[in-house]
């Protein structure tokens, strides 16, 4: 019994540190899906490129070269997210602007060409095994409640803060800024925010290079506190991050927050509780469940059907 | 013009962005560290292609679209010659494996199989109109069924055959029936994810489905109770025995393409047969309009899961073959990949249409064998197909003609 309540903290720490990623994930789709109302079935891929960019940053700076580790991490992250800011937008105006008011099959089916591509594209590129990634942060935070010891990577803590910083950034610019009024305007109602002068195209571009920058960030964080990466791990984790952003409630950004959070807590407690084969299998559940229980998630708006 | 080039060197330095870490920086791992090793050509000379295309070769493409009609669509053909089309491919078909090597009645099997599955996900995709990316879950639950029932029980393909659709369409049915009325984008991950679940469970169910190893040894079809192997069981008499002939593995080659041949075409039949039944006008009418449909008082749940009922047994008897044929599964046969292809046969070919669908299964698995030196490029070109598909026809190659009477002049 001694053990339990330290275990559970454990666990909740685990489960947070990974639905952070899902989260920064998350919100790649549920920004996108809010304006265009399409699954960006390639966001997983841009978390993805995301995390080798990074690497490849830090394979030009090298390891051990005397700078500052923060300042390596943060060169990383700011590469990763222009890098990926670039593929976002490419990959919308390549992909899916020239198919935009089609039938909705026809977007969702290239979206999952342009996954596939992408994955291979990088397979080919750099070699489909999986890459080690040099351990750039090293050690843990330990605690000790009784005889348990609470292990805390800093690699881990270091994810859940920059998560933090970041989902706030995301917020005040939303809330603030021009560009992310725009955005909010053309989530309520796109047609109309066009007729009222926003230039949509530019919001959709826009939604689409937050998302990835996102995204880049959550595979670089990733990829440091496990170690290493191969070119396939985007489909996973797309699939869980448009879990969260459905758990949600698809299209509010705060759901995406609190999806993400939601499944990396649920994963994890289901890998310690039940059985860590199992924990893909929850999640894949849990999605199947919502959908058919609560279609519009957690914090999200029912949708009419008009005619 | 000077916009055009001003916008050809901003997507040149982009696609620059795009395929220096990839393809420019290759990570070296050497011991402990890793290094790069630029390759700026590459990079460069991606640059310079973008570039051509964008200040030159895409004006010029918009010029000469812009003046002359900018739809153009391929001979749809008439029922006549479609017909004998088929009969004519049905004759070439049945002949054909007699006068030609081992690989090629090999692939031609594969092909078929694809012809059924595209078919099967025809019904689902194409005539009803319900994305299904799960797909290769109720293909795995065929070839499962039957595996399981040799193994467990020791039954033989043509017992299993039935009960391996009957239990794929039975999936198909449990798991529709809470999710047919789920809009589609929703739908398709749904179905992703009881695809991805089937796979999970086949992983982990070590003791009951072998987990990754899966179940092998799974015997061929027999030929009216006759084993096609060199050597018979005890007290029973083989194929080649009975005919008097020479044992030869081309035979049972050449019968496993027969069967998928018979297969493959049964499936063909049936939902050529269905969709011009009143079930079949109802998918399409609910395709095009779901509202309108309840309206005029059709059960849209129960038409769809009708749909995804047939469709999921075709994908059965597909698994059963493909078990039968490989003579062992394992999870790996049916992943997220696999249901891809499959709707890229569906929606290559031109959603509902038949022909279509066969022609893009021959295209998607015989290019790939045919294009080997190629292979590590392979699947970054289907994707890049997928995509410029959608864009350049969306409705497929030989898009499906609708049956209609013209009025007479």
């Amino acid at each position: 019994m001694s053990e339990f309540i330290p275990q559970l903290v454990q666990q909740f720490f685990n489960g947070l540190s990974l639905g952070a990623i899902y989260a920064l994930i998350a919100i790649g789709y549920t920004m996108v899906y809010g304006i265009i109302g399409m699954i960006n079935f390639a966001h997983g891929e841009i978390y993805m490129i995301g995390a080798y960019v990074g690497l490849v940053t830090l394979s030009a700076i090298g390891v051990g070269t005397g700078l500052p580790v923060p300042l390596i991490i943060l060169i990383m992250l700011i590469v990763a997210m222009l890098v990926t800011a670039v593929y976002g937008y490419a990959v919308e105006k390549v992909a899916y602007a020239p198919l935009r008011g089609g039938p909705r099959l026809v977007p969702l089916i290239s979206a999952i060409g342009m996954s596939i591509f992408l994955q291979n594209w990088v397979a080919v590129g750099q070699g489909a095994r999986d890459m080690a990634v040099p351990a750039l942060v090293t050690g843990a935070l330990q605690v000790n409640i009784g005889d348990y010891t609470i292990t805390a990577p800093y690699s881990r803590i270091m994810i859940i803060l920059v998560t933090v910083v970041l989902m706030f950034m995301l917020h005040m610019y939303i809330k603030h800024s021009r560009l992310g009024r725009a955005s909010r305007a053309c989530s309520q109602d796109l047609r109309m925010a066009n007729l009222l002068g926003i230039d949509t195209n530019k919001i959709i571009s826009f939604t689409f290079v937050v998302g990835a920058m996102l995204a880049a960030v959550g595979g670089v964080l990733i990829a440091l506190a496990i170690g290493k990466l191969n070119p396939f791990i985007g489909f996973l984790a797309g699939i869980k991050a448009f879990t969260a952003a459905v758990l949600g409630g698809i299209g509010s950004i705060p759901g995406a927050m609190l999806g993400g959070v939601l499944l990396g807590l649920a994963e994890t407690f289901a890998a310690a509780y039940i059985s860590s084969q199992y924990k893909d299998i929850v999640a894949f559940s849990l999605l199947v469940l919502i959908l058919l229980f609560r279609p519009t998630g957690l914090l999200g708006k029912p949708e009419v059907e008009k005619v | 013009m000077v916009s055009h080039i001003k916008n050809a060197l901003i997507a040149a330095v982009m696609a620059g962005v795009i395929i220096a870490p990839v393809f420019g920086l290759q990570i070296v791992r050497s011991g402990m560290q890793t290094h790069l090793e630029p390759e700026w050509d590459m990079v460069l000379m991606g640059m310079a292609i973008v570039f051509v295309f964008q200040a030159f070769v895409r004006p010029a493409f918009v010029k000469v679209m812009g003046r002359g009609e900018r739809k153009f669509s391929m001979p749809v053909l008439n029922d006549t010659s479609r017909r004998a089309m088929i009969f004519l491919l049905i004759a070439i078909a049945l002949i054909w494996p007699f006068f030609t090597g081992r690989a090629e009645v090999d692939i031609a099997t594969l092909v078929l199989i694809y012809v059924m599955l595209g078919l099967g996900l025809n019904i689902v995709v194409g005539f009803a109109g319900l994305l299904d990316l799960g797909f290769v879950g109720f293909y795995a639950v065929g070839a499962y069924t039957y595996a399981l029932l040799y193994h467990w029980a020791g039954w033989g393909f043509w017992e299993a055959l039935p009960l391996a659709g009957a239990m794929a369409g039975l999936f198909g049915y449990l798991l529709g029936f809470p999710v047919l009325r789920l809009r589609g984008d929703y739908l398709a991950i749904v179905t992703l994810g009881f695809g991805e679940i089937i796979r999970l469970l086949l992983i982990n169910l070590y003791e009951f489905t072998g987990g990754p190893d899966g179940i092998s040894g799974i015997p061929k079809p027999t030929v009216f109770g006759m084993p096609m192997v060199r050597r018979a069981p005890e007290g029973e008499t083989t194929f080649h025995e009975f005919m008097g002939w020479q044992f030869d593995n081309m035979d049972v080659i050449i019968y496993l393409y027969l069967m998928a041949l018979v297969l493959a075409l049964v499936t063909l039949f049936v939902s050529n047969r269905v969709i011009r039944m009143p079930i079949g006008r109802a998918w399409e009418a609910l395709r095009e309009d779901e509202i309108a449909c309840r309206s005029l008082g059709l059960n849209p749940t129960n038409i769809k899961l009708s749909a995804f009922t047939m469709g999921a047994t075709f994908a059965g008897f597909g698994g059963a073959f493909f078990a039968a044929r490989q003579g062992l599964v394992n999870p790996e046969s049916f992943t997220f990949l696999e249901s891809a292809l499959i709707l890229a046969i569906v929606v290559l070919g031109g959603m509902g249409s038949q022909v279509g669908v066969i022609l893009a299964a021959i295209v998607l698995t015989v290019l790939p064998e045919v294009a080997r030196e190629f292979a590590e490029y392979r699947m970054m070109i289907f994707g890049l197909v997928m995509v410029v598909m959608m864009m350049w026809r969306p409705q497929g190659l030989l898009p499906m003609k609708r049956p209609h009477v013209e009025l007479k002049q």
